[in-house]
């Protein structure tokens, strides 16, 4: 059982922490140009923010206990590539399919 | 991305922003759903009420935050710990937050303000990649996209959190829900990797996370996403260096 005073503590903390991270450069540089450099850097912000994102939660997934799974690893190899050539919705479909139909055939 | 070309290119460049943000992000439901549904089912599994799953939902609106601060309640851990951990792995949206700042930061404060509450993983993929083709927006349109990229998301995340709540354990574990997770993180990065620079950033971070798992509070991805924004930046520098030799 999770105690409601450490439950609502943590809630709302974390609410108003999240909101503090989402908002800080946002609201504290908002009307300033930003300096060349900088812009150059921020363009690749997205781009290796979700592969590093990625890859833990495809190699050791909490819900294998953090076991590799050969239907996970092919999902993801699919998504991939079918997010690369085909693009979004692609990519959901072939990973979960291929996912579901892996760990009904493995 | 394979979207029609009517709404990739919808002539008049004042054309709404609003509904391209909408049906760029649309796909992004197929992800939403199951990953809202799965917070829903594990909070309520977790002994939550529903008054305490969706003010978790709507105060923070940050999923996997949201289950690891979950995960640890129920250890029993020191709530100053539970917070640092779940805050950690939100650190990366200050990322979000600086990349944001030359296209939406001359938005009114309020307006910034909804910005950051709204600030999810997949409104900033669809909306970076948008301002990044396409230079022409004025500030105006790029904060309606956003918006519109927001605008079906946020619902559909508070609306399944409290179907996943409500139905609870009706939703079976063989579906293997979580892996809907990283599937939505490479169906948003593969399609970005046009460009050799962008190819070598994603690669130093897949690297770098393995390389880095072993740190404590998540600060493994901090430092994956740091190295492999400069091996990205870096390597721009070094094409154009190329480019403007061989001329």
């Amino acid at each position: 059982m999770i105690d409601t005073t450490s439950f609502w503590i943590v809630t709302i903390l974390l609410g108003i922490g999240t909101f503090l991270i989402r908002f800080s450069f946002l609201g504290f540089f908002g009307g300033k140009e930003l300096p060349g450099w900088l812009l150059l850097h921020l363009r690749y912000v997205a781009v290796a923010v979700f592969p590093a994102l990625v890859t833990p939660l495809v190699l050791w997934p909490d819900a294998t206990g953090g076991e590799i799974e050969p239907a996970r690893l092919l999902g993801a190899i699919a998504a991939f590539a079918a997010g690369f050539r085909f693009g979004v919705v692609a990519a959901i479909v072939a990973g979960m399919g291929s996912l579901w139909l892996l760990q009904a055939l493995l | 991305m394979t979207r029609p070309a009517a709404v990739a290119d919808p002539g008049p460049r004042t054309a709404r922003p609003f509904v391209q943000g909408l049906v760029d992000c649309s796909p992004f439901v197929l992800i939403v759903v199951p990953f809202s549904l799965l917070f829903g089912v594990v909070a309520r599994d977790a002994g939550l009420d529903l008054l305490q799953v969706m003010s978790m939902s709507v105060l923070v609106i940050a999923g996997a935050s949201q289950f690891t601060a979950l995960a640890l309640l129920q250890d029993n851990v020191p709530v100053f710990i539970v917070l640092l951990a779940a805050l950690a792995v939100n650190l990366r949206m200050a990322m979000y937050s600086a990349a944001l700042v030359p296209h939406l930061g001359h938005a009114r404060l309020g307006v910034r303000a909804l910005i950051a509450y709204l600030m999810v993983d997949q409104a900033f993929a669809v909306a970076a990649k948008k301002y990044e083709e396409e230079p022409k927006m004025t500030g105006g349109q790029k904060v309606a996209y956003y918006f519109g990229c927001m605008a079906l998301i946020c619902p559909i995340w508070y609306a399944c959190t409290f179907l996943g709540a409500a139905l609870g354990r009706a939703i079976p574990a063989s579906l293997s829900l979580d892996f809907a997770v990283p599937v939505c993180f490479i169906a948003l990065t593969a399609p970005m990797l046009r460009s050799g620079p962008h190819v070598i950033s994603a690669g130093v971070s897949v690297v770098a996370a393995i390389a880095f798992a072993w740190l404590p509070w998540n600060f493994g991805l901090i430092v994956a996403a740091l190295l492999a924004i400069i091996a990205g930046a870096q390597a721009e520098l070094f094409f154009k260096r190329r480019t403007e030799a061989r001329t």
